[in-house]
């Protein structure tokens, strides 16, 4: 790790972390929209296509005779998420735990990437003409934003289909504070504003909780590994700060596996809770 | 870090997976649990089934073993007692008609006895009549002392 580092380097600690923090970016036109981050898209659907293929592929041998051990395990997450789900929504939606388990499996995927030895793929990158290599999706806002505002149109169609659209369109007037009569044309527009805040807050802070976890949980993993940066045989400080790194990464590793899943979850239970929230009556 | 277009085609990306799975992906195997949770729900009620029409058979073959044994015994019971009546039977039978046979036996010992003791006074009365009409040295007329001759018989 630490050659590669020092390869990357090439001006040192501070270019390394520019390097590492920058996305292999093909421009699609001119200005800043029309940039599409290569690495994050190829990461992300080739964890989709792993996803679908094998969950497609259980979906496809499943019968009710004695499970496999793949069957057995994939299952395990199926029905651990339908009791989830169960017990957060109490109305029937063919979405709602298909949702959930695609957001939880493939946020997991995607976390599971920032396990992968911080300069591993960068380098295997570099060795084939990729100047630029970020591997954590979710580590890229455009990631989890993307998904969140995906959840967020979900919650507007689910609202819409539980609701109809006469109740969805008063309930954004009338709640959260119900009044009769003049009060009730004086609260219209403060419901309304509400409802707007609260709305806009879901995505941003559903997008911004996990990509904060996944950059800054990079973040510390590049910058343990910049504690042997420039780092050589004939330097005394190789060998001190050589066993530190190895324990710090340990470390972080261990309890990184923690928080990926955890963000994994939260992102999934959020969704759940979301939903069944845009399905109740007020 | 920036927000560009990788947002639109993640965010597309990501409904398009969730599309799939929910179409292809979710409903076969949530039938295929259900379905097993179905047949492991019937497996288990057919056990307890089972295992109950064993018991009532237990109960039921219990039930019959005793009915049996007490049929035996009473099989047993009145042949004994049979046995025994003819047992009784047969004695007192046979008592019966030993007493018979010796009551013939005394009768006819009886008989012949009087018997012989008639025949004896018949032989002393004529011997009497005899030694009489020697004594006499005449005939006696049987006829004219019958009377005599038959007290004298009484009396011996």
């Amino acid at each position: 790790m630490a050659e590669s580092a020092e390869q990357a380097a090439g001006g040192g600690m501070t270019e390394y972390i520019h390097h590492h923090l920058h996305n292999l970016q093909w421009h699609v036109g001119s200005g800043v929209f029309s940039v599409i981050n290569i690495d994050t898209v190829a990461v992300t659907l080739l964890l989709m296509a792993v996803f679908l293929g094998a969950f497609i592929t259980a979906a496809r041998r499943a019968n009710a005779g004695v499970p496999g051990r793949f069957q057995a395990f994939v299952e395990m997450v199926v029905v651990g998420v339908d009791e989830l789900v169960r017990e957060t929504f109490h109305g029937s939606s063919k979405l709602i735990a298909p949702l959930s388990l695609t957001i939880f499996v493939l946020v997991f995927m995607m976390n599971f990437m920032d396990l992968v030895p911080v300069d591993l793929l960068p380098w295997l990158g570099r060795a084939s003409g990729l100047p630029y290599l970020r591997v954590v999706p979710t580590a890229d806002l455009n990631t989890t934003l993307g998904m969140a505002l995906t959840v967020f149109l979900l919650i507007q169609y689910f609202g819409l289909k539980h609701k109809g659209p006469r109740l969805f369109f008063k309930e954004m007037f009338t709640a959260p504070f119900h009044a009769h009569g003049f009060m009730a044309i004086v609260l219209a527009p403060v419901n309304l504003l509400l409802r707007l805040i609260e709305e806009a807050v879901r995505p941003v802070s559903l997008s911004l909780r996990l990509f904060g976890n996944m950059y800054a949980g990079e973040l510390i993993f590049i910058l343990i590994a910049v504690m042997s940066l420039g780092a050589g045989l004939a330097h005394g400080m190789t060998y001190v700060m050589g066993p530190i790194q190895g324990m710090a990464d340990f470390v972080w590793t261990v309890f990184h596996i923690l928080i990926i899943t955890l963000q994994a979850f939260i992102f999934m239970m959020l969704t759940v809770v979301y939903l069944s929230m845009a399905a109740e009556h007020h | 870090m920036n927000i560009n277009l990788t947002l639109i085609i993640q965010g597309l990306a990501f409904f398009a997976t969730v599309l799939l799975v929910m179409k292809y992906g979710w409903p076969p195997i949530m039938a295929a649990i259900e379905d097993r949770q179905k047949k492991i729900a019937e497996g288990l009620a057919a056990a307890e089934r089972a295992r109950a029409e064993l018991k009532d058979a237990d109960a039921r073959v219990a039930v019959e073993i005793r009915q049996a044994r007490q049929q035996a015994a009473e099989i047993i019971d009145r042949a004994q007692q049979q046995a025994n009546q003819m047992l009784d039977q047969a004695r007192e039978d046979t008592l019966a008609e030993l007493n018979r046979l010796k009551a013939a036996a005394q009768a006819d010992i009886a008989s012949m006895a009087q018997r012989a003791r008639e025949d004896l006074r018949d032989q002393v009365a004529k011997l009497a009549v005899q030694g009489a009409a020697k004594i006499l040295q005449r005939e006696i007329d049987p006829a004219a002392h019958r009377a005599l001759l038959d007290q004298l018989a009484t009396e011996i």
